[in-house]
């Protein structure tokens, strides 16, 4: 193997923790939080800035917040068990709302300054988001947590028991290596949107997924990985709730039918053909003041666009929001969220969702909640298992390889620039990505298998290119994954449509396992979805 | 894309360096940040949100303007008071600190969306 990449040179800063949380959004300072406050060293890496990276600080949040009475929990995990195809489990739904309950009401406590209604009441449900972030960096630095910002992971390191115990990456703006030894370390570094410019989602490009993988952890859901988020024409701007109150036309007036709730695809059809637009006009007016308050980015861009979305109709466009609005990840294997590898805790988007919401999208609320519970979970977890660990002093070592230690059989590199353009083009595509076909599938994944040979022997950087060179190779392996799972799952179930397969099979009533990286393997979950109630019926 | 940085407003805090999620600038030489890598903008808005001096506009568009555009248009811009809107508007100025619907409220309005 060569190393020109720097990354095998010992690095400029090292440190050591009990936990380290990979990641700095939502569910990152959650799980920072909760492991500090049980008294464990924490270190926190963001591959951005901690409190304005991630799509929650830049999309703004609603937490999926129920009372605990009994009908009304009853209804919210029936509602979501029915829209996500009916492969949720009933016992993680429960104690993500059980946990959101707990948990949120605390900010209070630390001196959160919540937003206020009319009547001065705290509005919990609807988060502020660039507020909220901040405060959640401010209480983990308040406990003590240290953390290092635009600094991305590279690779997790092992022991020699081939424990997790620590990560090492890049710090963008020193320009120097950095290796952080840890106990047990929690990834919470989001989904994946194959850098397509959606709202806050160029960080999340799969990093998190591809370090687990290389350990040994498997992915679960991967085929609900094609959500197409609504932008108004050109812009980033992907929120996707108030498109309930529009009515879609096209070009020459006439309205595409189809209820967007029911069915995202008589939509994407339609912007295969030519320009599709919107217009909010089934708002009722008393609605506007209230709807503007509750989105203010959305609001904000239209103001800069000078476009009245009630009255106006304006052009739209997809967006791919991958697994951040889809529901694919890692998969937790126990409540505490531990990945299946000694050491190794999951969180947030980089986990799949699926036992939450199933195929269908957690954005709005769900994934929210997800992340406060399984950050939560993570960091005690983490926190616990670290306590066990004897300081581990021996030598450790990177589990990377692809991006980062390339075979050198190449005859030359391959740029990173390159390798994601290839990517891309096979995953950004609604014609690809939205509406597959198993010869789409296949197709694309000659494609995608050839280019990981090449990134095995040749794609790697210096610095900010290795940096890049990771991201691009996180981003083909999740592109396998998501192709794959999306081959072998022979129906359409919620967001995965398969044309060729348009309708739901009932023998597929269960969540889908893939993993490997030069290999990709898939299987039926053997634990079965849990319904519970009267909607057992798929 | 983030397509200005105000020199007659910017102060050279250098707070956009910091928080920038996919570090777009760098410190200038002149105290006023550069944008040093346009194409990594992700116009998520933050920087916006995060500047005290109300010094940067980021256009809505997520491919950078043309030379000329009017997303580059300082003065226009600026008569229009949309430089530092997003930070008016979600409260991190503190002069204004808008009022978010109510948890009821907004579930009112969200259960309006009609299911045709």
């Amino acid at each position: 193997m060569t190393a020109a990449s720097g990354v095998d040179q010992s690095p400029e800063v090292m440190l050591s923790a009990d936990v380290l949380v990979v990641g700095g959004g939502l569910s990152a300072t959650w799980a920072a939080i909760t492991a500090a406050e049980a008294g464990v060293g924490v270190v926190l890496v963001d591959k951005g800035y901690c409190g304005a990276s991630g799509v929650a600080a830049t999309a703004g949040v609603g937490h999926w917040l129920v009372p605990p009475e009994f009908a009304a929990r009853e209804a919210a995990m029936s509602a979501r068990a029915v829209q996500g195809g009916s492969i949720t489990d009933r016992s993680w739904q429960e104690r993500v709302l059980d946990e959101t309950w707990r948990r949120l009401p605390q900010l209070g406590e630390w001196g959160y300054a919540y937003a206020k209604d009319q009547r001065n009441q705290p509005v919990l449900r609807l988060g502020h988001a660039p507020h909220y972030l901040r405060f959640l960096r401010s209480r983990a630095e308040r406990l003590g947590v240290k953390i290092l910002d635009h600094s991305p992971a590279l690779e997790l390191l092992t022991d020699s028991d081939g424990q997790v115990a620590g990560a090492s990456g890049y710090q963008l703006r020193q320009a120097q290596h950095w290796q952080v030894r840890a106990g047990a370390v929690v990834l919470a570094t989001g989904g994946c949107t194959w850098k397509s410019k959606s709202l806050g989602g160029d960080v999340n490009t799969g990093d998190g997924q591809l370090f687990g993988a290389e350990v040994g952890a498997e992915l679960s859901g991967m085929e609900f990985s094609g959500f197409y988020g609504i932008v108004p024409k050109s812009t980033s701007m992907d929120k996707n709730g108030y498109y309930g109150f529009a009515t879609f036309t096209r070009e020459d007036g006439s309205v595409i039918d189809g209820a967007l709730f029911a069915s995202r695809l008589p939509l994407l059809r339609a912007s295969l053909e030519g320009p599709v637009f919107a217009q909010f006009d089934r708002a009722p007016r008393e609605n506007w003041q209230t709807m503007r308050g509750a989105m203010p980015n959305f609001f904000m861009v239209m103001d800069k666009l000078r476009i009245d979305p009630f009255m106006q109709r304006f052009a739209v466009e997809f967006v791919l929001e991958g697994t951040v609005r889809g529901t694919g990840g890692l998969r937790a294997v126990d409540y505490d969220c531990s990945s299946g590898v000694s050491g190794l805790y999951v969180a947030g988007d980089v986990a799949s969702r699926e036992k939450i919401v199933g195929g269908a999208t957690g954005a709005g609320a769900p994934n929210a909640s997800w992340a406060v519970s399984s950050g939560t979970w993570a960091g005690k977890a983490a926190a616990v298992h670290a306590r066990k660990q004897a300081a581990c002093t021996g030598r450790l070592s990177g589990a990377g390889r692809v991006g980062l230690r390339p075979s050198g059989s190449a005859e030359r590199g391959l740029d990173s620039h390159e390798a994601l353009r290839v990517v891309q083009a096979e995953l950004l595509p609604v014609s690809k990505n939205a509406l597959r076909t198993g010869v789409g599938l296949r197709s694309s994944l000659t494609v995608l298998d050839s280019l990981w040979r090449d990134a095995e022997a040749g794609l790697t950087g210096v610095g900010r290119d290795l940096v890049r060179a990771r991201e691009a190779a996180a981003m083909l392996a999740m592109g396998r994954w998501a192709y794959t799972s999306g081959l072998s799952r022979t129906e359409t179930r919620v967001m995965h449509a398969r044309t060729d397969f348009p309708e739901r099979d009932p023998a597929q009533q269960h969540r889908i396992l893939v993993g490997g990286l030069d290999r990709v393997w898939t299987k039926p979950d053997s634990v079965l979805p849990v319904l519970g109630g009267d909607w057992q019926a798929a | 894309m983030i397509e200005i940085v105000s020199a007659e407003r910017c102060t050279g805090c250098n707070i956009c360096v910091k928080i920038c999620p996919t570090n777009v600038f760098d410190e200038g030489l002149e105290d006023v940040p550069v944008i040093a890598r346009h194409d990594d903008c992700q116009t998520c808005f933050q920087c916006e949100a995060y500047c005290p001096a109300d010094a940067l506009f980021v256009a809505p568009m997520r491919t950078p303007a043309e030379p000329g555009s009017e997303w580059r248009d300082e003065a226009a811009l600026k008569a229009r008071n949309q430089l530092g809107l997003y930070r008016m508007r979600v409260g991190l100025n503190k002069k204004n600190v808008p009022e978010l619907p109510s948890d009821d409220e907004f579930f009112a309005v969200m259960q309006a969306i009609p299911r045709r």
